[in-house]
């Protein structure tokens, strides 16, 4: 019976760490915090969908919204440095305390990862049975698979875009190294 | 006993190890570099130096732990401890033998993807936070390397997975009973290998941190125990790749009977571990374009041949 | 010729890439049998050859006098002037240094001071151990510096050839000297 009390607390407390910091998110002057705050909400996203029996989406979540595409915000944000002063300004926003949410936020996950992880009693939620990664493989190959061919005509167009921008123009000095390499 | 404390204690007896022993790791690292540059490396300390690392510790507690003024605070913080944090959580995962692991997840390769992933962070966090030149293009770089090696980090890994049929990693190994994977998937092997030296920064794959042009890349600013987090968490990271070679690879504890399995376990990871060492000891680091030319035109292509044809011969 | 771009030309540079890489791997790990060059230092003394550039010393005559004449070309040659000394005559019409003064944590051991020094006063010894924990120790004053032996030339005398009149000896009295030229006289 512990078991499921304990389920309930664990589900509820990441929601609440899901909204808060996406609230946090939103409301942050400094851009790197904001996505600080983006990366704590999908990973405790990440515990709801685990607890929902949803385990592969929930390491999908992890894998690729916080660990690639979220790293590209960052290194988007990175590359506009703000510099001295945009810091100096938000120093003056954000007093000491501004840390002390963000690190609670932490450790309540922390404290729901390590509880989620107890193999001995498994968080798994009453009345609905867990997702393997076989049940997502059929369904995006059975009933699906026409969804997954339209993503992955836009991914390929996507792809061909980049490769278009991407593209090396020759400069008349290369062309010049070709030819005497060609000539030799 | 007490299952509660059973798994409690496994838990910290398998943690303590684990930072333990990659702290030996860096007295390891240095000797044998000692060693195949003819030198000995450090021999002071305690037996053949192994108190080096007691010596390293007490230094580095008492020095000045500094955050620079310029720095954000907040994050320049966190950095550091997120390092620790994700690689230590990674090795909750593996299982070294039959009751000796900390978690049995079931999607246990999936969660190990998952902090290798989120481990990028604490470099670029910490490189951001420093507010420091070096610091910043060693993040860039860290970022772009890491990303682009995920990927076929995690493709090469697919091939294991249609093999044994199953994301968890007791059973991967408990598949590989009739022969090791390393057989079939020498190219995955491969592949992985490379990836998991690029993912935990090491030489030839360590630009994030190439000191002769970054000084020390993401970590410039960072002094004292924040460095040291940095640093034992990239020892910790190898110790990781390692063992995750040694479950998805080569049997994990599996092995003839006159060792326990632990033993079994323990000897393919560190066998591993010198092999790192040794290709750290070797080889020249290359130059920024031609890390992501070798990750997006061989390695890719490569992992997918891999995937194509190891389903191919699964399906015939 | 024809241009190299095919599939098997780059099959060839990637092998090539690998190949050598395996070669630095087995080569460096082969070296884990060759014996270390190490020399260990506290227990096991380098060799240390005889033109060796340490510590500075200030050597006397075979007589026991002080060498040194203080005629500031060793501190004018120094090239990072750790040299610092003053000039004193005795009543006996010899030069020597009133304080003679050497920072040996400036002195990166060039051994132009010898070499400047027209007396053989100055020499460096095979002495290297300097380590001090108080940087203000490292410099050293005349009586550190002088030592009782003549060092590496133990026959000369810088008096007995100067052409210099002391200790009531007149000018060409010293054992290695001619007698002075008399410059109003023709005669050869
Ligand atoms: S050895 Fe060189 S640096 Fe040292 S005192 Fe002599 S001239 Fe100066
Ligand atoms: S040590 Fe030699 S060069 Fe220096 S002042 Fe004395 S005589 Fe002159």
């Amino acid at each position: 019976m512990i078991w499921a009390y304990l389920y309930s607390i664990v589900f509820y407390a990441s929601c609440g760490v899901t909204v808060v910091a996406t609230l946090l998110m939103i409301s942050r002057h400094n851009a790197v915090h904001a996505l600080l705050y983006l990366i704590v909400s999908s990973l405790s996203l990440a515990i709801i969908f685990y607890l929902l029996g949803a385990a592969f989406a929930a390491a999908l979540e992890v894998i690729v919204y916080a660990g690639a595409v979220m790293i590209l915000f960052v290194f988007v944000v990175m590359m506009l440095n703000q510099g001295q002063r945009s810091a100096a300004l938000e120093a003056a926003w954000l007093p000491a305390r501004g840390w002390i949410i963000p690190s609670i936020l932490a450790f309540i996950l922390l404290t729901l990862l390590l509880l989620g992880m107890n193999s001995e009693h498994p968080l798994q939620p009453y009345g609905v049975h867990g997702v393997a990664v076989k049940d997502v493989g059929i369904a995006l190959f059975g009933p699906y698979v026409l969804v997954v061919e339209l993503a992955s005509f836009l991914l390929l167009s996507g792809l061909i875009g980049a490769f278009h921008i991407a593209r090396k123009m020759p400069s008349p000095m290369d062309q010049n190294t070709l030819d005497e390499a060609g000539n030799g | 006993m007490d299952p509660l404390v059973n798994s409690l204690l496994n838990v910290v007896l398998i943690l303590l190890c684990v930072v333990f022993g990659a702290a030996l790791l860096t007295w390891l690292e240095r000797r044998l570099l000692g060693i195949w540059q003819d030198r000995y490396g450090p021999n002071r300390v305690g037996p053949f130096g192994t108190l080096q690392i007691v010596a390293d510790m007490i230094k580095l507690l008492m020095k000045q732990d500094w955050v620079p003024p310029f720095a954000d605070r907040l994050v320049f913080i966190v950095a550091p401890a997120f390092a620790m944090f994700v690689v230590v959580a990674a090795f909750a995962v593996i299982p070294m033998a039959p009751g000796v692991g900390i978690v049995d997840l079931n999607i246990g390769l999936l969660f190990f993807l998952a902090m290798t992933s989120l481990g990028v962070y604490a470099v670029m966090f910490g490189a951001y936070a420093s507010d420091n030149k070096y610091a910043m293009l060693g993040g860039l770089r860290a970022a772009a390397q890491m990303v682009s090696y995920e990927v076929f980090m995690g493709l090469s890994l697919m091939g294991v997975v249609m093999l044994a049929g199953t994301f968890n990693l007791r059973e991967l190994v408990l598949a590989q009973v009739d022969g090791w994977f390393i057989g079939p998937q020498i190219i995955g092997f491969f592949i992985f290998f490379m990836a998991g030296i690029a993912e935990s920064h090491r030489t030839p794959f360590d630009l994030p941190e190439a000191e002769h042009e970054l000084t020390a890349g993401f970590h410039t600013e960072y002094s004292g125990m924040k460095f040291a987090m940095f640093f034992i968490g990239e020892y910790v990271s190898v110790l990781m790749s390692a063992a995750m070679i040694t479950v998805l690879f080569f049997g994990g504890w599996l092995g003839p009977h006159w060792l326990p399995p632990l033993a079994w376990f323990l000897l393919k990871t560190i066998t591993l571990v010198l092999l790192m060492i040794l290709i750290r000891g070797s080889l020249p680091r290359p130059r920024y374009d031609q890390l992501m030319a070798f990750g997006w035109k061989f390695m890719l292509p490569l992992s997918l041949l891999n995937l194509v044809i190891t389903g191919a011969l699964i399906l015939i | 010729m024809q241009q190299k771009t095919g599939l098997v030309h780059r099959g060839y540079i990637v092998w090539d890439y690998f190949y050598s890489n395996i070669v630095t791997l087995v080569k460096v790990a082969s070296h884990t049998f060759t014996k270390a060059d190490t020399v260990e230092y506290p227990e096991q003394m380098p060799y240390l050859a005889p033109r060796f550039r340490g510590r500075i010393v200030l050597t006397r005559d075979p007589t026991g006098e002080e060498r040194c004449v203080a005629c500031n070309l060793c501190a004018s040659a120094c090239p990072t002037d750790c040299i610092s000394l003053q000039k004193t005559e005795d009543e006996s019409g010899r030069w020597s240094a009133e304080y003679f003064r050497i920072n040996f944590s400036r002195c990166v051991f060039c051994g132009l001071c010898e070499e400047a020094c027209p007396t053989y006063a100055i020499q460096l010894t095979q002495d290297f151990e300097l380590a001090e924990y108080d940087r203000q120790s490292l410099v050293y004053e005349k009586q550190h510096l002088l030592i009782d032996g003549p060092g590496k030339h133990p026959d000369y005398n810088f008096y007995e050839m100067c052409g210099k009149a002391v200790s009531g000896r007149a000018k060409g009295a010293g054992s290695q000297e001619a007698q002075p030229v008399n410059i109003k006289s023709l005669l050869p």
